[in-house]
Parts: C-alpha cells; structure tokens; sequence
C-alpha cells in the first residue's frame, strides 16, 4: 500500500520557483491597467479599471505615427523568415552530414562542432564591421542573413538524422529505383519534422530575442525588431518618468502573444534533443 | 569504407550542405578573420607630403592587444562580468537542478503549473526582462521595496544584473535537465526505495549523479552565456547610473567601435573575448569530463 499524501516539501518549492518567475509578468499586466498618475499612487498588485488599460495601449500604438505596429511586423519578418530559413539549411545540411560520406564531410563536421563553441553573439560586431566594409549594413538583409546559419542547429539535425533515418529505409526506396533527392524529400524530411520544429522553435525565439545584432546593423528606426525599439523608447522616455506606462504597455504586448504561442506549443519541443544530443 | 550506403548519394549531399557552407564563410569565418586582420591595423595620420592630411590604415603589430590589456578598464570589466557570474552560474545550476529533481518527486503536487509558470521567462526576450525588473528594481515603482533596498547601487547592481539573466535562463535549463531525469531507468529508483532509500536520499544519491553530465552541460552553458552578457546592463543602464558604458567586455568592444570609433580596438576586444569563451569552454568541459570520469 502506497500513501498518497502530497509531499509538501518539493511542492513548496516548485510553488515558490513558480511565483518567482511569474510575479513580475503578473505586476506588468496589472501595471498596464494603470495610468502614469496610478501607477505611482496605488497598491502595486491590485490592478485599476478606469480605463487606463486602453488609453496605454493607444498611446503605445499611436506614438511617432505608429511605429511600434512596424517593430512588431519587423520582429515577425526577422524570426519568421529567419526561423524557417535557417531550419531549412540546417536540416539540409544535417541530413547530409548525418547520412552520407563525401569529400570534406568530416572536415566540415568538425568545423561545425568548433563553430557551436563559439557563440555567433561575439561575432555581430566583427560581422558589422564587414559588411560596413561592403556597404551592406542598415537593412533587413543585415539582420537576417548572419542569423540563417546556426551551427548548432546544424549539429542536432546531423545527431537526429543518424538516429532517426534508418539505412534500410533508404536502401529500399533506392532498390525501388528513388533518386536521392527524392528519398530525401519523401523519407528524410518526413522522419525529422520533430527536430525540425525544435530546431524551428529554438531558432525563432533566437533571433526574437536577439538585440545585439540588429542594434550595431540598424540606424533607421523603421527596420527596428521589437528589443530594440523598446530599448530606443527606454532610451527616450527613460529620464521621464510621465512616460513609464507607455514603455510598460510596451513590454506588455512584446510579452503575452509569445508567451501564449510557446506554452501552447509546449508539447512539440524535443528537449531530449539537447540534453541526449550534446555530450562533454 | 565498411559504410557502404553513405558514399551514394551523387551530388546531393554536396547541394544540401552548398548553402550552409557558403552562409558559414561569409558570416562566421571572414568576420573572424577580419576582426583578426583588423586588430593589427591602425590609422596613421596624414604628413602632408603627398596630397594631404588623409588617415592611411597601416600595420601596427601588437598595439591594439598590449592597448586592450594594459588598460585598467578592460581588467575591471573582466571583474566585474566574473563578479555576476559567481551569483549567477551557481544560481542557475542549483535552482535548475533543485527544481528538475522536485518535478521528479513523487507525489509532489501542482507540476505541470510549476513547470509551465518557470519555463515562461524563456520566452522572454532579455531586453524586455531587463525593463521588466527595471520597473521592479525602481523606487517609484517598485513592488518588492525598492524604496528600502538600493537595486540600483554600486553593489546591489551586481545582483539585479545576475538576477535578470538567472530568470531568464532557469527554466529552460530545468527543461533539460528534467528531460535528463525522466529519461533515466526507473528500476534503479524502485530498487532504492525497496532498499529503504528516502525520496530525497534517492534524489541525492542516485539521480544526481546519473544527471552530472547533463548538470555540467547546464553549466557549461550557463559560463559562455556570462561572456556574452551585453543585453541586460545595456537596458538597465538608462536607469543605473552604477552601469558605464564599458561595464562588462562586450559592451566595451561595442564602445570601442561605435561610440570611440576605434574600430581597429574594437576589433582587438572582440577577438580576445572570443578566445578567452574559447579557453572557458576548453576548461569547463575538461573539468566537466573529469568529474564525469571519477564517478
């Protein structure tokens, strides 16, 4: 006979880890209820209904002619595209080192494992300086295009598609006379769609977060992601403090759509990928 | 050649790999090499003899390097990035390991809240974290007595800083690291209760060390991720005086090719902090191995 009773210890401290990581998100919705005057004057947990929810979130919407709607659009653009992109040459790549030998496959493999150790965030400045070299800097190539290879997304394609992708497979379709191509469209592909989406996933929130790069490639405000535009209106109203709950209905809607896409996309992460796929 | 069915393949393979190999080239190799090439430049001004008071780049060997490291700054920005990564890599190993564990346990209640409501601030983006304890960390503001305590201050700022990056990064980690613990066979835990083990010696004593790999990854991990610190005081700085504009190295190397407009330096401190993640990781795996071994 088994007890069922709760044990309170592990309990507590998963509720204590919980509030940690909650609260503050919580006070932001609650803060954007406010206006300036409010947010100064009244209990910080309880939130306000004087309708200063939707003057926030117009003020935010409305300031410098719309240009938050455009930060937003941007951040979709760069982590949308960049996402999708940099999955599909992954996954390419990956399958290819994965299932096949050719020339220079283990000299690339090995190039690829000593890129992962080198975080691509060390290398946006020297990326700047490059194409500020070429005159490419300042557009939406600038930023999307040193985030489309990723290394280590390469290299859990290339883990997953050994693993994943048996040789009998592939020998029978080739005995049943498929070209390559084809039994990497119909077979591969097929059989690493879950690496794919974590891979995707992992990718997407990479360059949404990202701030360093698009911060030395961007001078125009117009081709700001979300990180950085926030960051610029910081900058702006960070000395006034009449300006706060504009910022903070800012840090609010950056927040709650991507919150709600990944908790309800919880299920398709494949973080064993990971933590089986990296061994020190 | 005892594979035989990796050398089919004809062209594909090399078509797969072509836009990956191009992409890595240009934007991770030719970087590298020319923060290299640049970091042994420097402009020379004009004499006037021939045609006038034009900076030529010339060499300049290894001035930019003695520069970089005989600068007080750039040892204090070191410190002061080695200073948050004692509160913060620790924080982050412990807190993700303790609540991997407690996922685990028995009859513990509520998991699937709790392991939601922890793995949401990685959805977070770092800049929005910082502005969110920003707010948090204000006196005007703030809901946890920023009033009282100085989040703020020269020495309270080392904290907040670890504390923004911390909540960031916990969740995930703990993701991996539960992802670890269920993986592992559950016979060994079922042998240990019959054996009268407790459900915390059983934690302790047998999945801690089945999960040592993993734990060092996350720690791993969590040490080339402080060399990289720039998002968090670059966004608290507008509301910490404490926080300079060369604070930690990266924004030094930020500083130095933008604000200074010393790209030729800029390039030096990039590089140096690259090989310094570089001989971090060589070093934190090594000892991770090591460990791994004398179990």
């Amino acid at each position: 006979m088994r007890q069922q009773r709760t044990r309170w210890v592990p309990t507590l401290i998963l509720l204590i880890g919980a509030l940690y990581c909650v609260l503050p998100v919580l006070w932001i919705v609650i803060a954007s209820t406010k206006t300036n005057d409010e947010l100064f004057s009244t209990a910080p947990f309880v939130p306000v209904f004087n309708g200063g929810f939707w003057s926030n979130l117009d003020a935010l919407f409305s300031y410098n002619h719309g240009i938050f709607g455009r930060w937003v659009l941007n951040s979709v653009i760069y982590a949308v595209g960049g996402g999708l992109l940099s999955t599909a040459i992954a996954g390419a790549a990956g399958y290819a080192l994965g299932k096949y030998r050719f020339t220079g496959s283990v000299v690339l493999f090995r190039t690829i494992v000593a890129a992962v150790l080198l975080p691509q965030i060390l290398l946006a400045v020297p990326q700047f300086l490059l194409l500020a070299k070429v005159g490419m800097t300042n557009n939406y190539a600038a930023v999307l295009l040193p985030q489309l290879v990723s290394p280590f997304a390469i290299y859990l394609c290339k883990i997953y598609a050994e693993a994943s992708v048996p040789d009998e497979i592939m020998e029978a379709a080739r005995i049943d006379g498929g070209s390559e191509w084809r039994i990497f469209r119909l077979v591969g592909a097929p059989l690493m769609l879950p690496a794919l989406v974590t891979v995707f996933l992992l990718q997407f929130i990479g360059i949404w977060n990202n701030f360093l790069l698009p911060f030395v490639m961007i001078n125009d405000d117009h081709l700001y992601p979300l990180t950085l535009g926030l960051y610029g209106l910081m900058i702006i109203t960070g000395g006034q403090a009449a300006q706060y709950s504009i910022v903070i209905a800012g840090v609010l809607v950056s927040i709650v759509p991507l919150a709600i896409l990944f908790l309800s996309l919880q299920r398709y992460w494949k973080l064993d990928l990971i933590s089986g796929g990296v061994k020190l | 050649m005892s594979r035989p069915t990796r050398q089919y393949g004809g062209f594909l393979p090399a078509v797969l790999v072509t836009p990956a190999v191009v992409l890595l080239a240009l934007f991770t190799v030719a970087p590298a090499i020319y923060a290299v090439f640049l970091s042994f430049r420097r402009l020379k001004v004009g004499r006037g003899l021939l045609g006038g008071g034009k900076p030529t780049e010339v060499w300049t060997g290894l001035a930019n390097y003695t520069a970089a490291l005989s600068d007080h700054e750039f040892w204090a920005s070191l410190g002061r990035m080695l200073l948050i990564a004692a509160f913060g890599v620790p924080a982050t190993v412990v807190l993700a390991t303790v609540f991997a564990l407690c996922l685990d346990a028995k009859r513990a209640r509520l998991t699937g809240f709790a392991r939601l409501a922890i793995f949401l601030p990685y959805a977070v983006p770092g800049v929005v974290a910082s502005l969110l304890w920003g707010f948090m960390y204000l006196p005007a503001t703030s809901p946890i007595g920023g009033g009282v305590i100085d989040y703020f201050g020269t020495k309270g700022i080392f904290f907040s800083v670890a504390n923004v990056a911390v909540w960031g990064v916990v969740g995930f980690n703990m993701v991996i690291l539960y992802t670890t613990v269920r993986s592992l066979p559950r016979e060994l835990f079922e042998a240990a209760e019959l054996d009268g083990a407790s459900e915390f010696q059983i934690a302790v004593r047998v999945k801690l060390p089945l999960m040592a790999p993993a734990v060092a990854m996350v720690a791993l991990f969590s040490v080339i991720g402080a060399l990289q610190l720039f998002n968090e005081p670059t966004t608290l700085k507008p509301l910490a005086n404490a926080i300079s504009s060369t604070w930690v190295p990266l924004m030094r190397a930020y500083t130095d090719a933008f604000v200074d407009n010393s790209i030729y330096e800029g390039a030096a401190t990039s590089f140096l902090l690259i090989l310094m993640t570089v001989a971090a990781t060589v070093v934190v795996s090594a000892v991770g191995r090591r460990i791994g071994r004398a179990r």
